[in-house]
């Protein structure tokens, strides 16, 4: 019971701080703005035409995965900054154990992530994308499933870091090359060997590929917009969710109290 | 520290710290108790091992050896039991800047599990608004509680993680340079608020600080150096272990006073001012004695301050 009350308390902290934090919000708002509205709106206009499936559907799809695992990845770097101003002390001498507080950041950077898809969708009616709302429905258990992967990734990314700058150098150069390499705007059937290597090591790919695997599910398109079949994007999802959430909190613990 | 009626809340037995990547030990065996409800003083000079010392006794920090129990609990075997027994003031600020004061003491409580956790305020228990309440009357913070903390004063801030520190009703309350970066008059302002919370209720305080006057008031103290205690007692033992109380005097005519201290069998030094080493007589004695016309007294009475830099001083001189 102290436990579930310790991790809504972290949790709900986070969720408030997006609320009061209108340039963050923003943020959230200009990257999908970007990739939908401008990149997809040109590709769907020059190159679209014969690709065979609406390419802005395709790219709101990719778009919708890459927010949720980037916008709690991201989050959960503020772990850090937390620490760097000293808060993260209020939370570590408290009686809960380090695995709240990670499992309350996650959760609290999930919920997060949710308020910054909403934005997305917003996107996606004002464009026009002709979206199946049922289709969207569908994608609900796994849109959660993605927030945490995203969250996973960035406990792991943390997990060796000391301090804030190096994880702002950091973050950006493992997630940017994710959003080439996971497909989220550029189909990525064919690539070149090294490539192709790099595209199915990046966690993201699955986690794009399983959102869309779900959403084309049984429609003329699926062939041509989904890598791998939803079981294996559902097994690497939660596999590689568990790998990282084990390995990066055993590290963040053990290197948060053995200096 | 005789009296063997306190229990020791704290215990601490050759205590050892060396940081990864560092070739010799910050915390080099250290051991040392505090009694239930003293006011114990950690002092020593930067990188001397006070915060060191202190990360590990609030379990934010792992030692390489020794071991610490505080209220019977171990802080490496133990650690939840253990932070349910002590409140910490850091040397930086530990609140959230962008969250209101009123936020910041629910999020405390809330991780405490004193009260169920509510999004809102508006949704909270009324036994909590209660508190809420009568904490910022003591603060006089009430119509800023549900301002952003960091439209509050530095003092403010201070006083607002004490009370938040103190929700919880610790048995222990680390302090770790608590005035730091604080003018004058917050300072002395706030030290009176810990002394009425001293009085109010049988809370055992640690404290570490550069302002050797804040830990006068001690029952005990202990001075590490290099991580090494090298003087801990009463701050009236350490004083009179180190330094004596001297009168400090000079006259226009300094041959004729040279000669009347002489006269007296002063142990004295100096050419005008005269440093009289008063042994075991009062100052009173040694100045009634003393004919000459002065134009300087000073009756040098030592601060804990003084018998500070002598140890340190003295410890440098050693090693």
């Amino acid at each position: 019971m102290q436990t579930l009350n310790a991790i809504l308390t972290i949790a709900f902290r986070d969720l408030i701080k997006l609320l009061r934090d209108r340039a963050r919000i923003l943020m959230g708002l200009i990257f999908p703005g970007i990739f939908i509205g401008v990149l997809g709106t040109s590709l769907q206009q020059n190159l679209g035409g014969n690709l065979g499936y609406n390419f802005l559907e395709f790219v709101f799809i990719g778009v919708l995965a890459q927010t949720l695992f980037q916008s709690t990845a991201g989050g959960i770097i503020s772990l850090i900054e937390d620490r760097q101003n000293d808060f993260a002390q209020e939370m570590f001498i408290a009686p809960i154990s380090r695995y709240s507080i990670l499992l309350g950041k996650i959760v609290g950077e999930t919920l997060v992530s949710f308020v910054q898809i909403i934005g997305v969708l917003g996107i996606g009616i004002v464009l026009g994308i002709p979206l199946n709302w049922f289709d969207l429905l569908k994608l609900l258990p796994f849109i959660f499933l993605v927030s945490v992967f995203g969250g996973a990734f960035g406990v792991m990314v943390i997990s060796r870091m000391q301090d804030q700058r190096s994880a702002n150098q950091i973050f950006p150069f493992l997630l940017f090359p994710q959003f080439f390499l996971a497909g989220v705007f550029n189909p990525i059937q064919n690539l070149p060997l090294p490539l192709l290597i790099a595209s199915r090591i990046s966690p993201m790919t699955y986690a794009v590929d399983l959102l869309r695997a779900v959403y084309y599910f049984g429609k003329p398109e699926y062939a041509k917009t989904v890598l791998f079949s939803p079981v294996l994007d559902l097994a690497v999802t939660v596999g590689l969710t568990t790998i990282f959430l084990v390995v990066g909190t055993f590290l963040f613990v053990r290197n948060e109290r053995n200096k | 520290m005789t009296d063997a009626t306190h229990p020791h809340i704290i215990e601490v037995s050759d205590l050892r710290m060396r940081y990864k990547k560092a070739t010799e030990d910050s915390v080099k065996g250290v051991s040392f108790y505090v009694e239930e409800g003293a006011f114990f003083s950690l002092l020593g000079p930067n990188g001397a091992g006070k915060t060191t010392t202190i990360s590990i006794l609030t379990t934010l920090l792992a030692q390489t050896s020794g071991s610490v129990t505080i209220g019977g609990y171990d802080v490496v075997k133990q650690p939840g039991e253990v932070r349910q027994q002590i409140g910490v003031i850091f040397q930086n600020p530990s609140l959230d800047l962008n969250l209101t004061a009123e936020e910041n003491i629910r999020f405390h409580a809330n991780l405490y599990h004193l009260y169920p956790y509510s999004p809102t305020y508006g949704l909270m228990p009324a036994a909590y608004k209660k508190k809420v309440g009568e904490l910022a009357e003591v603060l006089g913070l009430s119509k800023d509680m549900h301002k952003p903390v960091k439209s509050l004063s530095g003092g403010m801030k201070r006083k607002l993680e004490i009370i938040r520190s103190l929700m919880h009703q610790p048995k222990v309350l680390f302090l770790d340079e608590p005035t730091t970066g604080l003018d004058p008059i917050s300072r002395q302002n706030l030290w009176e608020y810990l002394q009425n919370i001293r009085k109010a209720q049988d809370i055992t305080i640690f404290l570490t600080t550069h302002y050797l006057e804040e830990a006068e008031g001690s029952d005990y103290i202990c001075i590490i150096d290099d991580g090494r205690i090298v003087a801990q007692g009463s701050p009236t033992h350490i004083k009179q272990s180190l330094i004596q109380e001297y009168v400090l005097v000079d006259a226009k005519d300094r041959k004729a006073l040279d000669a009347e201290l002489k006269k007296h069998k002063f142990a004295f030094t100096g050419e005008g001012p005269f440093k009289i080493d008063i042994g075991k007589k009062s100052a009173q004695e040694v100045i009634q004695l003393i004919k000459a016309p002065l134009t300087a007294l000073d009756i040098h009475i030592p601060t804990l301050e003084d018998a500070y830099v002598e140890i340190i001083k003295e410890n440098h001189a050693n090693t």
